[in-house]
């Protein structure tokens, strides 16, 4: 016997929380538990008082199960909203990382070809390395780590992805 | 200006003030303050259970069979674990229930000191919602947002973890208002859209087959939605089946109810839910013992979905038209809409001669004799429901056949009489559900139908009853197998009995006594009817060994992951072994 792979989409997905003690548990919990994906995940408090906390998160599943994602997530207590961002269209995603990026000569002047093509910024240099500081979209980024590789990528730290809806209303 | 008191105090008083009658609990170390403050009031009933699993399925029937919340206190650590199969078990099945934990103080948290567990992580996926304490001045806003979500929306159970120097320290406290609670976020939608119940309304009076399916949403929303369901069918003139859970909310001597759906249900149900054109699902979840094999699944029928929890919906069924609110509130609106509009249901006859027609297969039929001599266990249920139902007992099951042989023949005229464990599916609930049950219902008459392999997994608690003078009933059908298990080996594992023999069984005539118990042995059908009738003329607990058949299985049944359609009605057509995708399935 063998078990089936369905057909899985990329979704966005923005929830606002209280920003209380183990609300991030809570939500990464209710994923494992439920054997949903979590691609990334990130999370601050955005209210002036400290109040609410904004998550950001990015999940694959089939459209059945990110349905599921979504009601689960409205589901919890302290959880006051899920907007389904993939769903709704129309907004932006920005990812920061800082890619770390080891060499001599010809590819220390190649990174910094890349880096002014990719709007990447230096933000500390040796004479054998780079950090570069990049934003945008996640494929972007994919894609220029990918290029860092070929020329001799050391490590990455990423933030994750934060999302908002365009235009003037706030959702 | 407010006195202060102790978090003890408050939490006794937050109780008070709730209405809580009855707490279920166990004492240890880090709830000694609450048992201190327990000590000096009276109106708080405290029952000591023998384990603090007892007490959470104790809590569950004191709150399936009175509508109210079922409350538990336990200590840290072991306490608090012991409770978890009780808390899960109430999550699957939605029962309110607020479960106060001890846990050492706040300096010793993360310190893995005695006795400390990580209450509220381990309880995180099996409660609605829970807390830590670590304010006292918070206590007691947190204590009755915890009733409150314990029993609103969908109920379910709430634990509050609360250190023991929380218990100690002072705070002042006043009675909250519900709308002033912490979490603004939580508010279930109980009632449902009047444009979607009106399209609701138009395709059940248009529907030539309609169908409709409840849930134990129904008994959880309250004695009132069980009559209005009545009026609902009375209106749509439409054929009634239900989950284990939903049993009592239609009455079963009704003219429209078929019967139980599902794995163990009747032949009439499962083929009226394959072949109906538009399917009224009220308060139910489409659980994969209910549907069978998904794709197989009522595929004729447009499907509307009332349920307040709007994860339920479309989770495993895609529904056509999903109304998201209280059941009972929304069947309300269905019945004025369909007043107001004046409907008339379609011509049903044709509908109800074919199922008629099934219902003549007569699925539940069992024989009255073995050659062996053996009592017919259905006939035992059969025997004790003809003895009992005109007081209207309260009925409480184990797991098992046992369990599906009560659902199947124990007839059931009211909601709230009908307590067993279905989502969880948890051996051992029975017992402490009818002490919980007994506590809540002083005058009815209490019955765990049982198997000799379930009641011992919370024995114990006949001590409980005894302490508490509960004139609670066991009567275990003794098959000397966990039956359940044995059937299913007989089904998939070519009758390889591994592990499923009931060995060294206890003498349960003497175990009871032992107990300050009667108890009853029924050996041959002949004592069926008078060993029944000297266990009711006992006012006190009672234990009746009955020795069934030990080889019976329990049909109708569909296999795991077959359709409706492909229902095993009689032993003869088991086939003894199974692929391994029928195998993977549970
Ligand atoms: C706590 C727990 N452990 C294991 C099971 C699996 N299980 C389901 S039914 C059953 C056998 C029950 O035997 P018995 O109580 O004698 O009932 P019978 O089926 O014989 O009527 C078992 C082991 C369970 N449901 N709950
Ligand atoms: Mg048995």
């Amino acid at each position: 016997m063998h078990i089936k792979q369905q057909e899985t989409e990329r979704h966005t997905l923005s929830v606002t929380v209280d920003n209380e003690a183990g609300v991030l548990a809570r939500i990464a919990g209710m994923f494992t538990a439920r054997g949903y994906n979590i691609d990334s995940l990130t999370v601050a408090d955005v209210t002036e008082d400290d109040s609410i906390s904004r998550i950001t998160i990015v999940t694959t599943g089939t459209p059945a199960v990110i349905e599921q994602v979504v009601a689960q997530l409205d589901r919890l207590v302290n959880v006051h909203r899920v907007i389904d961002l993939t769903e709704r269209g129309n907004f932006v995603e920005r990812e920061l990382a800082l890619v770390k990026v080891a060499g001599t000569g010809e590819h220390r002047i190649e990174a910094l070809r890349l880096a002014e093509v990719y709007r990447a910024r230096v933000v500390d240099a040796t004479t054998g390395s780079f950090v570069f500081e990049v934003t945008g979209a996640s494929e972007k980024i994919d894609k220029f780590i990918e290029l860092m590789s070929e020329i001799g990528l050391i490590e990455v730290a990423r933030t994750g992805v934060a999302a908002i809806v365009r235009g003037k209303e706030a959702v | 200006m407010t006195t202060e008191m102790s978090g003890a105090d408050i939490l006794i008083q937050a109780l008070n003030d709730q209405g809580v009658e009855v707490v279920f609990g166990y004492p240890g170390g880090a709830v000694l303050p609450i048992y201190d403050a327990l000590f000096n009031q009276q109106r708080i009933k405290h029952i000591l259970v023998r384990q603090e699993g007892g007490a959470a399925h104790a809590a569950e029937g004191y709150a399936r069979s009175t509508g109210k919340p079922g409350v538990v206190l336990v200590t840290s650590g072991p306490g608090a674990t012991n409770a978890i199969t009780g808390i899960a078990d109430a999550m699957m099945d939605s029962i309110p229930m607020v479960v106060i934990t001890g846990q050492v103080g706040t300096p010793l948290i993360g310190s893995d000191a005695f006795q400390e567990c990580d209450t509220v992580g381990i309880t995180r996926h099996v409660t609605k919602h829970n807390y830590l304490v670590k304010d006292p001045a918070k206590l007691g806003d947190i204590i009755h947002e915890a009733f409150h979500i314990a029993t609103s929306g969908r109920p379910g159970p709430v634990v509050i973890d609360l250190p023991k120097d929380v218990q100690v320290a002072t705070a002042p406290y006043r009675r909250t208002n519900v709308n002033a609670l912490p979490h603004r976020g939580y508010k279930p939608q109980v009632k449902g859209d009047l444009a979607q119940i009106e399209e609701a309304v138009e395709l059940l009076a248009n529907a030539e087959r309609p169908m409709i399916y409840t849930g134990g949403g129904i008994i959880n929303s309250g004695p009132g939605a069980s009559l209005i369901l009545r009026e609902l069918v009375r209106l749509t003139g439409a054929p009634v089946t239900s989950t284990l859970m939903g049993l009592g909310a239609l009455p079963a001597s009704s003219p429209h109810w078929l019967g139980m759906l599902g794995m163990h249900g009747t032949y009439e149900a499962n083929m009226a839910m394959n072949k109906c054109d538009v399917m009224l699902c009220l308060g139910a979840r489409f659980d994969d013992r209910v549907t069978g094999r998904l794709d197989a699944f009522s595929p004729e029928s447009k499907k509307i979905h009332i349920d307040i929890d709007r994860a339920s919906i479309n989770k495993t069924v895609r529904v056509d038209l999903p109304i998201i609110g209280d059941v009972g509130r929304v069947m309300e609106d269905m019945v004025k809409l369909w007043k107001a509009k004046e409907l008339r249901p379609r011509d049903l006859k044709p509908w109800w001669a074919t199922i008629k027609t099934w219902q003549e297969r007569n699925c539940l039929a069992y024989p009255e004799k073995l050659d062996s001599g053996e009592i017919v266990p259905q006939l035992a249920i059969r025997k004790l429901w003809e003895a009992t139902h005109r007081q209207q007992p309260i009925i409480t099951t184990e797991v098992g056949q046992h369990q599906m042989w009560a659902a199947q023949h124990f007839d059931f005229e009211s909601p709230n009489k009908w307590l067993t464990s279905g989502g969880l599916g948890t051996m051992g609930y029975g017992l402490p559900a009818a002490i919980g049950a007994q506590l809540g219902n002083p005058k009815a008459l209490v019955i765990d139908i049982a198997g000799e392999a379930s009641i011992q997994m919370n024995i114990q608690e006949m001590g409980t009853a005894t302490q508490y003078r509960l004139p609670v009933k066991i009567f275990i059908l003794n098959n000397e197998y966990m039956g359940m298990v044995r059937q299913w080996q007989d089904l998939t594992y070519g009758s390889r009995y591994s592990e499923s023999y009931s060995d060294s069984l206890p003498d349960f005539v003497k175990l009871a006594e032992a107990y300050g118990w009667k108890g009853i042995r029924i050996e041959t059908p002949d004592q069926l009817e008078q060993g029944i009738a000297d266990m009711l003329a006992h006012d006190g607990p009672v234990m009746v060994d009955c020795m069934v058949a030990k080889m019976a299985n329990c049909f109708p049944m569909i296999p795991s992951g077959a359709a409706h359609t492909d229902m095993i009605l009689d032993p003869a057509q088991v086939s003894g072994v199974m692929d391994d995708e029928a195998k993977a399935l549970v």
